[in-house]
């Protein structure tokens, strides 16, 4: 028999687990306030002193430093904003639809299809850029919003999620009833399966906009004109010799990147947890 | 009836064709061919920034036995590596050390909820601001670290994070720990709710201790999930390239964070532009991480057939008690 813990044992290992947590929790925030923090402070202010709690009030100052070079974040944002809303539909839309193909229909060569998209899911599109970027560039595509967005169409993790959401919760009765009352296939995909995935739908939705709204290897190859960055190919220019000694202007551009990311997240957040948890149950 | 059925979805079956014209159309375009046009790549003398032509090596295999021989490439294989290990360590032991303390059965740990949230936030943060937020974080020699460093008295002089080559691969590992653990406890914590509750219900009736039960049935029980993130992350690593290529630029000038994937970048898109030699060390890359990909692949059949079998027996079994019924 072994001696089970006494309360006050138990009361202290609960204070070290709620310290712990606590310590990782304000580890997760430090990084992120020293950021905001330091935006509103002044260079010469940083250099005095680096790390400091309380607001400062040369953001007006930061901002002017910041846009009068090279980073622009209106342009960051309208492209980032174009390539992810757009990467998203089509990652969205199409793998519902194909995981309609792969559950709703009886094919023959609909097994072997399977197995290629579980094949395929893990390869990452980063070991297969030098041939994506030369295809890319013949065929004029380079600075394009649209080498980044049309293979979005074919996410082999998002149909993989999207049938594995599918086969329970889309009862084909439903399907047979539709065509009973004449409904074309297209159709009945349309106006009855997209609301049946709407949940499904909406947590893929999220995490592809967010993987899109941050990649940057790709992005990176294929933009070349200013014109065309999107906002973390901005934030690396920040590395460059242009902003060395601008930290105020520096750390006002991390925390325009971030904002609205940690604003989606914290209104988001109970579904993003949930869509996270998911990705273990998928497997 | 049965019949009847199957003949009818077989007339439905081109539209199953059909919904998956967009996904093979759009994967053959820009992923198969560019595959196949890497490996292509990798036999040829195509280089240079302005060069659209390119012929095939007399020598076939060239570029991959100059990549391999590259002192750069192997001192990035082994970074690669060593920031991984040092990244991949510490992140699985306090995600299993918080999924033992947030699933223990026997004490309720409030504000788990919130703990998540914040321990996930850094995951969907720009990386690219990550690293340079990090860079100005532990800036040298004016920069949030240092003064902390010294106001504690710990060092009398600004000690700088990127020239020392373990304090920059620490420093790359300790911010891919700090984005990945948040994600690896969730996702360990759903694997815990998915086991039978039953077995834990058994052992605490046995008189088994949580740290009894956490090895005996949590940590067999969640085999699968840890060889997955194990695997997951493992590919994640091998590409890591937004935070080295950042932290210092480049991986630095002593190449003290040049990954795999910083080296192919650097390779192809600076300097005299050698797609040749990129394209050998991605083809490189391809195949080691195409095997690591297959082991993940068989976990994933393995369960999905598992369960594809428990489906066919229970529909059988449900056939036997009709025909029971009906006899």
């Amino acid at each position: 028999m072994n001696m089970r813990p006494t309360l006050q044992n138990r009361k202290q290992r609960n204070g070290i687990i709620y310290a712990v947590s606590i310590i990782l929790g304000i580890l997760s925030i430090l990084p992120f306030w020293i950021m905001i923090v330091n935006a509103t402070r002044s260079t010469y202010q940083i250099q005095q002193q680096a790390i400091s709690l309380i607001p400062s009030e040369f953001i007006a100052n930061n901002f002017a430093v910041l846009t009068g070079k090279i980073f622009n974040p209106y342009t960051g944002f309208f492209n980032s904003f174009i390539i992810s809303t757009g990467a998203t539909i089509c990652a969205v839309y199409f793998s519902t639809l194909t995981a309609y193909a792969l559950v709703a229909y009886n094919w023959k060569l609909r097994q072997p299809f399977f197995t290629l998209i579980l094949a395929v899911m893990m390869i990452p599109t980063q070991v297969i850029s030098i041939g994506f970027y030369q295809f890319m560039y013949r065929i004029g595509l380079t600075n394009n919003h649209l080498a980044l967005i049309l293979p979005a169409i074919a996410s082999p993790m998002t149909v993989f999620f999207m049938r594995q959401y599918m086969l329970p919760s889309l009862n084909l009765d439903i399907v047979a009833s539709a065509r009973i009352d004449g409904a074309g296939e297209f159709r009945t995909f349309n106006s009855i399966v997209l609301p049946i995935m709407k949940p499904a739908m909406a947590t893929q939705a999220i995490f592809t906009y967010v993987n899109s709204w941050n990649s940057l290897f790709l992005p990176m190859i294929l933009l070349t004109r200013k014109e065309y960055y999107t906002m973390p190919i901005m934030v690396s220019l920040l590395k460059g010799d242009i902003y060395k000694t601008e930290y105020g202007a520096v750390y006002l551009a991390l925390a325009l990147s971030v904002l609205p990311l940690l604003v989606v997240y914290f209104v988001l957040s109970k579904y993003i947890i949930a869509g996270v948890a998911l990705g273990s149950v998928k497997e | 009836m049965q019949n009847g059925k199957r003949t009818k979805s077989v007339s439905y079956a081109k539209y199953g064709y059909l919904f998956s014209i967009p996904f093979i159309l759009i994967f053959a375009f820009f992923s198969l061919y560019p595959t196949v046009f890497t490996a292509v790549i990798g036999f040829t003398d195509f280089k240079g920034v302005t060069a659209t032509t390119f012929n095939f090596l007399e020598a076939p295999f060239d570029n991959f036995v100059r990549v391999i021989n590259n002192g750069t490439f192997q001192k990035s294989l082994i970074n690669t590596v060593v920031i991984w290990v040092l990244n991949f360590i510490p992140q699985i032991g306090l995600a299993l050390l918080l999924t033992a303390w947030f699933s223990n059965r026997s004490r309720k740990i409030r504000g788990q909820g919130a703990f998540k949230v914040l321990f996930y936030m850094p995951n969907i943060i720009t990386a690219a601001t990550v690293a340079i937020l990090f860079a100005a974080i532990f800036g040298y020699p004016v920069g949030p670290v240092n003064s902390i460093l010294s106001t504690l008295g710990l060092s009398s002089q600004a000690f700088d994070f990127t020239t020392d080559p373990w304090a920059a691969k620490l420093v790359v590992a300790f911010i891919q720990f700090w984005m990945w653990y948040g994600y690896t406890t969730i996702i360990l914590i759903s694997g815990v709710l998915g086991i039978n509750p039953e077995l834990f219900e058994s052992a605490e009736l046995d008189g088994a201790t949580p740290r009894q039960m956490f090895f005996r049935i949590t940590l067999p029980c969640l085999r699968t999930i840890l060889v997955f993130t194990l695997i997951t992350s493992l590919i994640g690593g091998l590409n890591m390239f937004d935070i080295p290529k950042l932290y210092i630029w480049n991986g630095g000038p002593a190449n003290e964070t040049m990954t795999a994937s910083v080296f192919i970048y650097a390779q192809a898109f600076s300097g005299s532009y050698l797609y040749n030699r990129a394209a050998a060390a991605s083809m490189i890359m391809f195949v080691i991480i195409a095997i690591l990909a297959m082991v993940v692949f068989y976990l994933m059949r393995d369960k999905y057939e598992s369960r594809l079998n428990k489906q066919i027996r229970a529909a059988k079994r449900a056939q036997r008690k009709a025909m029971r019924r009906n006899a």
